[in-house]
């Protein structure tokens, strides 16, 4: 039996111990002695969020399949497990063998959002490893980041030894290859990442020196030492349908947030979404081929057990054999007590004939994102959405018995005025007289229209990296503003309306188009016992504008400016494929409200064709 | 037809709650390919009911729960089945079937469950294990001899004080162990936990200063041969049987 790092006395007084515990099914337990590279592979969140996250699952099941290769999982102790780590000095252990990451060779941390930066140097610090990538010692692990944050790695610079930038499938193996012959020819920790910098899609921080201009933007950004490349390039798997996926992914014993069994059908998009940055970054679209995932469908949902299976993608309903699958998918589980998930389906016939099929049309609702009120502003961000089609889809399914809708909006997007903000409302009251329509004895009783808005935040690589943000104040305002026009509505009883928080879009916003100067803000932030800043209930934001005043750091000058074309750009070092020719033209269509076909209508020339392959190749064949 | 399965529950997973215990099962029932019972409707769940609660912390030999098949099975396939796809520190070790009847089936007919309670050399670990001091030995039959036993019982509302002598069955305290043999299921329900520390008090001990492990031995139910106010009602053997031995072998 294995030796649990936490004592009974703490694991019975913490919450949710088995959080900590590991021996979960199809986990992976190797023996020690035949193993050349320990990984230590760390969401910097809870387990319950951590262990829904199919990236991991992927690369997990990928490492654990060579043989001189042991992955193990390491997520962010809770708050109550934190403190407790910190008075009895017990270091952070990964959850397999229960022993201590500061022993591993590899610590690998995935940045999904920029609300875990905290949470990132929780990790290290309760590891014992030196946050500073410099003062690391030759013994202590490799901090190698990836995920989508890792597309402007640069606020989080200093507290890593490098950066995977893409797709973990393809160059990993090199890497750790890398790794044992460096360490088998005596080399030192600073020859390994000079060696690694040469490998595609690796980026070493600090084998590059960043110099600035009087008004504090970039002047310059270059390699001080010759083995390290100008710019990096992503990594992107070619043939989806032949890499690795997980056949049996682990089974937790606590309910986590993606309990059920997950496909992932497809990776990008074809749409071109203007504000999306997964949209642009995991171009070109490619697909799973069927027969294989109907094969994976099986075999998950036999080696796990769970009740439900999902369909991942970021648009589910351009998956050309989406019908077929489907189709396969109800046929084959749900006579089996199975539950069918699809997420991000367009509402049509289709998926509401499906949508009857696999859940109770009396207590689901009907989704819709037009992301923004008005035909124009729509145009701008580049969302294939109109009126027409909400109210179509709305009306069939009102018709079909449905009458609960959510919409999903931005504020705060390009070129935004006053009159867009109330076209939100507008368009919520819209769907609710499209319901009332219906005779009074054919209809469900009351509809519930639920409206959320989020504040837009400029991603990198995305044709509104330029655009500027507003303050805390000014978001709250045009809150406020919608707020006031759904009480003007008709039907306003049947509308509802939430927003997300600003302060934390603020912050987000920093980070996400920051440079290596906004790393000592995170450092501070910490120190004055920042943690968990996704969680509402664990943010705090006057530590947060304190850490700023402590350095010194503007954040109007990281938000509130629209960026010159012209401005060298923190992240432009790396090449994903798709031009900044290409984001400048959008940037500049979306300014005059002109659209951009999708992939698969007429290819756009972005750049990522030179990759080779999905829809780029499929539509010129 | 109704199945009875019995398990162990040890080591590590000694700290999965109940509610996560029945998830688990629910997927091993998938994993194990057995031939479970659903309800209709949109949102099918398996037929299947837990006899007793198992605290966090406690670990135990005879855990139940039924289920209902949809054909037969037959006992030792389906524990093999079973045990093939089991995280370590679960183990099946029994898997019979139940008369149709209720009074047989459910788990409302559990009413008694035996535990064994260690005393520890810390709270940290319950490996190391020390001996039971003789002190307690000489004042259990003092203990028992009370009246009454009143201990503060912590409802989801408020506490009351309540009576734990009559739902005491047994109990034996040796040179390793404290031998409890004590009420359970949904009439009365005494936790091993209560006793120890209405026990410590009435000896004078500080319960912090003797950290214990419990252990559930096993759960019983109600003999139907033996009536309430028989002498035997409540002897383990007699009134009382195993919930394991209400069911026989499918072949």
């Amino acid at each position: 039996m294995r030796k649990l790092a936490l004592n009974d006395e703490i694991l019975l007084k913490i919450e949710k111990p088995a959080r900590y515990i590991g021996n979960e099914v199809n986990s992976v337990m190797k023996e020690k002695e035949g193993i050349d590279i320990r990984f230590a592979m760390c969401f910097p969140d809870v387990y319950e969020i951590g262990m829904s996250h199919l990236g991991i699952q992927i690369l997990y099941d990928m490492f654990n399949q060579w043989e001189d290769v042991w992955c193990e999982r390491v997520y962010s102790p809770w708050i109550d497990l934190d403190k407790i780590m910190r008075e009895e000095k017990i270091p952070l252990f990964a959850l397999e063998s229960q022993e201590p990451v500061r022993d591993f060779d590899f610590l690998g941390i995935t940045l999904q959002y920029e609300m875990c930066y905290t949470n990132v140097l929780q990790v290290l610090d309760l590891a014992g490893i030196p946050l500073k990538a410099e003062e690391r010692l030759a013994d202590e692990p490799i901090v190698i980041g990836g995920g989508p944050c890792a597309y402007n790695p640069e606020p989080l610079a200093e507290f890593f030894d490098m950066f995977y930038i893409g797709e973990g499938e393809t160059s990993y193996r090199q890497l750790l290859d890398l790794y044992k012959e460096n360490r088998a020819d005596g080399g030192s920790r600073r020859d390994f990442l000079e060696k690694a910098a040469q490998i595609e899609g690796i980026y070493v921080p600090s084998l590059y020196d960043v110099t600035y201009n009087e008004d504090k933007t970039l002047a310059s950004f270059t390699p001080n030492h010759p083995r390290a490349p100008r710019t990096v390039k992503k990594q992107m798997v070619q043939k989806l349908t032949d890499t690795y996926y997980p056949q049996k992914p682990v089974v937790p014993f606590i309910k986590v947030t993606q309990d059920r069994v997950v496909l992932e059908i497809q990776r990008g998009c074809i749409r071109g979404c203007r504000f999306c940055q997964a949209g642009m970054l995991y171009r070109p679209t490619r697909e799973r081929e069927v027969e294989r995932l109907k094969e994976y469908a099986y075999q998950m949902l036999k080696n796990t057990g769970h009740e439900e299976i999902s369909l991942s993608s970021l648009s589910s309903s351009d998956y050309s054999s989406l019908k077929e699958l489907v189709t396969f998918l109800i046929e084959e589980f749900r006579g089996k007590g199975i539950n069918i998930s699809l997420p991000s389906l367009r509402i049509d016939a289709f998926s509401l004939d499906v949508m009857e099929q696999v859940q109770d049309v009396r207590k689901s609702s009907l989704t819709f994102a037009p992301e923004a009120g008005s035909q124009r502003l729509r145009n701008v961000i580049n969302k294939g959405l109109t009126q027409e089609d909400i109210l179509e889809g709305a009306g069939q399914a009102f018709e079909g018995g449905w009458n609960k809708v959510k919409l999903y909006f931005m504020l705060g997007l390009p070129t935004e005025t006053e009159e867009d903000m109330v076209a939100i409302p507008e368009l919520a009251e819209k769907i609710a007289e499209r319901y009332y329509e219906i005779p009074k004895g054919q209809r469900n009783g009351k509809c519930q229209i639920t409206t959320s808005t989020s504040f837009f935040i400029p991603k990198p690589f995305t044709p509104f990296q330029w655009a500027g943000m507003y303050s805390n104040e000014e978001y709250i305002s045009r809150a406020a503003i919608v707020k006031h026009a759904f009480h003007k509505q008709l039907n306003r009883k049947s509308l509802k309306y939430h927003w997300h928080d600003a302060e934390i879009t603020v912050l987000e916003g920093v980070f996400a188009r920051g440079d290596r100067r906004c790393g000592k803000v995170i450092e501070e932030a910490y120190r004055l016992g920042c943690l968990y800043d996704a969680w509402t209930e664990v943010f705090d934001n006057e530590k947060w504008m304190k850490a700023f005043e402590n350095t010194g750091i503007d954040i109007a000058f990281y938000n509130e400016r629209e960026r010159s074309i012209s401005e060298l750009l923190p992240w432009d070092f790396i090449d994903i494929g798709v031009t900044k020719e290409f984001l400048i033209r959008e940037w500049e269509k979306a300014k005059k409200g002109e659209i951009t076909e999708n992939c698969r209508e007429k290819c756009s020339g972005c750049g990522a064709a030179k990759f080779g392959g999905g829809v780029c190749i499929e539509s010129k064949g | 037809m109704k199945a009875r399965v019995k398990f162990r529950k040890y080591g590590v997973m000694r700290f999965i709650g109940h509610l996560d215990v029945m998830r688990y099962f629910q997927k091993v029932m998938r994993r194990g390919d057995i031939p479970i019972a659903f309800t209709g409707g949109y949102s099918p769940h398996m037929i299947m009911s837990f006899a007793q609660p198992l605290g966090v912390g406690v670990t135990s030999d005879g855990e139940y729960f039924d289920i209902e098949l949809t054909e037969p099975i037959a006992s030792k396939r389906a524990i093999a089945q079973m045990n093939a796809v089991m995280a370590e520190g679960i183990d099946i070790v029994g898997f019979v079937e139940i008369p149709e009847d209720k009074k047989y089936s459910g788990m409302t007919i559990t009413a008694a469950a035996e535990y064994k309670a260690v005393l520890l050399e810390s709270g940290k670990s319950f490996d190391a294990v020390r001996r039971i001091p003789k002190k307690w030995r000489e004042q259990a039959e003092q203990f028992l001899a009370q009246d009454e036993i009143l201990v503060l019982k912590a409802t989801k509302r408020s506490e009351k004080e309540v009576d734990i002598k009559p739902m005491i069955y047994d109990m034996q305290v040796t040179d390793e162990d404290v031998r409890l043999f004590l009420a359970a299921g949904s009439e009365n329900n005494l936790k091993p936990n209560l006793v120890m520390e209405a026990f410590l008090d009435f000896m004078g001990d500080a319960a912090e200063e003797y950290p214990l492990h419990f252990h559930r031995k096993d759960v019983y139910a109600r003999n139907q041969e033996f009536s309430e106010d028989s002498r035997e009602a409540h002897v383990k053997g007699a009134g009382l049987v195993s919930l394991e031995s209400l069911g026989k072998e499918i072949v």
